[in-house]
């Protein structure tokens, strides 16, 4: 018969991360020892424990990873639960790739990229960031802010130290919600950081985050002067089939599995606000 | 136009059935009026419409997807999907023939749903044209004509026997296989049954219903409406309305653990429901309200939005009858087009 898209392929969890105490990093090939299949930076794959759940989670390795992909998961519910417990050699279930990406052959192209995440908001940016890191040449500056509620609680903080720091035309700025012992960087909310960092309005922005942090940062790139049209967001609601069927994440007239996740802002504001 | 006298209603039933399975509209033991497969001496119901849509065939209320067997780490996917037969349903109504069209517009399209799609290509739909629509029915607001439904063969059913009309390929296929028991007509009988049907139509209490306020362009209009809290405040979130509609297809995903392995299925779903949209994070849509108006919003503005205007619902009147604090999409749709 026919392929159809809610028959998953089994996966190998081949190594686990242990980021922050709820966020662990799984790397995940197919049966065969290679990459599940092929995506572009902000898709989406269906992972599951058959018997526990399915669930949407985007993939935060760049496509420019051919060997495995890699999701960062935070310990929020059920089948998340679950995943933290697993060990190496594991199998899980996986689809995909579903819904849209960053623009990253088109809109981002050539631009000054800034992108701005929270917490475990930096797991679909990452995908980005990295696509850029190897596509140099393609991209002006990039700047990444970022913040979560305390050290300990930044994503794939060793990767941003030894590599994107290292990096010539990328600034990394930092900031946690309290002070905190062993830390001397900047230290308040990812909103207010970015208007005291005042970047060049010229810059095209990509944010990701809990929807307060999202709301409040473009609120404050609006007073900088950034527009609508120059910033992209990505979304996570209920989702249960992936292809814009099962009817769960339908806002408006789009369904976020298939139209979405990736929105540019101008865009998602013509739709009711229900996310 | 072919014709069938009533005393072979049996016979043509008999020989529709002899090589693939059958199903019809009959009076189950309570009296209600449902499809069920044809076995010899099922009588047909010539009930207005069936208590159940007629997307239980092609979209059934839970069907098993995958198979796993879990062993230690390893996990093996089964692939347990079946080839269907060719099938026959007769009697369906105009306004769910036209329900299928809106299903078929989000199973159908890519990437295609095989499981739906292969249930669809294997059905003959033979259409019953209706001769008494009641104070329910509303299709004609949404351009759908009761006296001529779409389908592969068109019937109509009189006091002298059955007219049939092949529409389709498949259609026309079913007729010559049973066209030893049929005369030629010219349908006079039939055509005048479906013009008292539109008299009928005329004189009935939403015969004046427009759904001309609607459509894709007046999303957050009708989004920001405060009428949407008297509209939803009684609403009990029961789904009801939902389980009865034609056009209906949200679904939910769930694994059941069998003992022997885990067994995944799908099974209806409602955006009425509080957990429709509940994740770990939180709930998109926390009220009543929210999910209320949701859901009509889907049918008369978001579905329209993604499809040329086409409305998202066919006008079968089922929820009008079946809610239990008697809300519907009528009573919306009134509400709402009062924009004074």
């Amino acid at each position: 018969m026919n392929f159809d898209t809610l028959i998953p392929t089994v996966g190998v969890v081949t190594d686990i991360r242990q980021d922050t105490p709820d966020v662990k990093t799984f790397r995940v090939v197919g049966l065969d020892g290679k990459k599940p299949f092929i995506h572009k930076p902000g898709q989406c794959a269906m992972l599951s424990i058959p018997g526990v759940g399915e669930a949407m989670f985007s993939i935060t390795s760049s496509p420019t990873n051919t060997e495995f992909m890699e999701f960062s998961i935070k310990k929020c519910g059920c089948l998340t639960n679950w995943l933290h417990l697993m060990e190496v050699g594991q199998q899980i279930t996986i689809r995909g790739p579903y819904g849209n990406a960053f623009p990253v052959e088109t809109d981002l192209k050539g631009k000054d990229l800034l992108f701005i995440a929270g917490g475990i908001g930096l797991a679909p940016l990452r995908s980005v960031i990295n696509y850029v890191r190897d596509n140099r040449a393609n991209y002006g500056d990039v700047q990444i802010v970022y913040g979560s509620r305390s050290m300990d609680d930044l994503v794939d903080y060793k990767e941003i130290i030894d590599e994107w720091m290292c990096d010539e035309g990328i600034t990394v700025n930092l900031t946690i919600d309290r002070e905190q012992e062993g830390w001397d960087g900047h230290v308040g909310f990812v909103p207010n950081y970015v208007k005291e960092l005042n970047p060049d309005v010229k810059k095209t922005v990509l944010v990701c985050g809990p929807p307060i942090m999202i709301k409040f940062t473009l609120a404050g790139l609006k007073e900088l002067g950034f527009t609508e049209t120059q910033v992209f967001t990505t979304m996570e609601l209920r989702m249960k089939c992936g292809v814009g069927k099962c009817g769960r994440c339908n806002i408006g007239s789009k369904y976020v599995c298939k139209d979405g996740p990736v929105f540019r802002y101008d865009k998602l504001s013509e739709l009711p606000d229900e996310y | 136009m072919k014709f069938l006298k009533k005393e072979n209603l049996s016979a043509l039933f008999e020989a529709l059935s002899a090589d693939s399975a059958l199903y019809l509209p009959t009076k189950d033991k309570n009296g209600k009026t449902n499809y069920a497969r044809y076995s010899a001496g099922m009588e047909y119901s010539d009930a207005l419409n069936t208590e159940r849509s007629a997307k239980d065939f092609f979209f059934p209320q839970t069907e098993d997807l995958v198979d796993f067997k879990m062993e230690g780490k390893t996990i093996e996917v089964i692939d347990i999907r079946k080839p269907s037969e060719d099938y026959v349903i007769f009697g369906v109504r105009a306004c769910d023939m036209a329900s299928f069209d809106i299903l078929d517009s989000v199973y159908l399209t890519d990437p295609v749903d095989s499981f739906y799609a292969e249930r669809r290509s294997h059905a003959t739909i033979m259409t019953m044209a209706c001769s008494a629509p009641s104070e329910t029915c509303f299709c004609r607001t949404f351009g759908i004509d009761p006296a001529s439904p779409a389908g592969d063969v068109q019937c109509a059913m009189t006091d002298a026997g059955l007219y049939l009309e092949a529409l389709t390929e498949k259609g026309e296929a079913l007729v010559a296989k049973i066209s030893a028991m049929l005369e030629e007509s010219d349908g006079a009988e039939a055509a005048e049954q479906g013009k008292r049907c539109h008299e009928i139509m005329d004189r009935l209490p939403l015969s004046k219903l427009t759904p001309d306020s609607f459509g894709g362009d007046t999303m957050m209009e009708h989004f920001r409406s405060e009428k949407w809290a008297s509209l939803s405040e009684a609403c009990l979130g029961c789904g009801t309305c939902t389980f009865v509609c034609p056009t209906c297809q949200c679904y939910d995903i769930r694994d059941f653990d069998t003992g022997n392995g885990i067994k995944r299925y799908r099974c209806w779903d409602s955006c009425m429901y509080s957990d429709f949209t509940k994740m770990a994070h939180g709930n998109s849509r926390n009220s009543q309200l929210e999910r209320f108006r949701q859901r009509f919003m889907h049918k008369l503005v978001y579905y329209p939005a993604n499809n040329d205007g086409k409305f998202g619902c066919v006008g079968c009147g089922r929820c009008l009858s079946k809610c239990p604090i008697s809300m519907n999409i009528v009573k919306v749709m009134k509400e709402l087009e009062d924009r004074s």
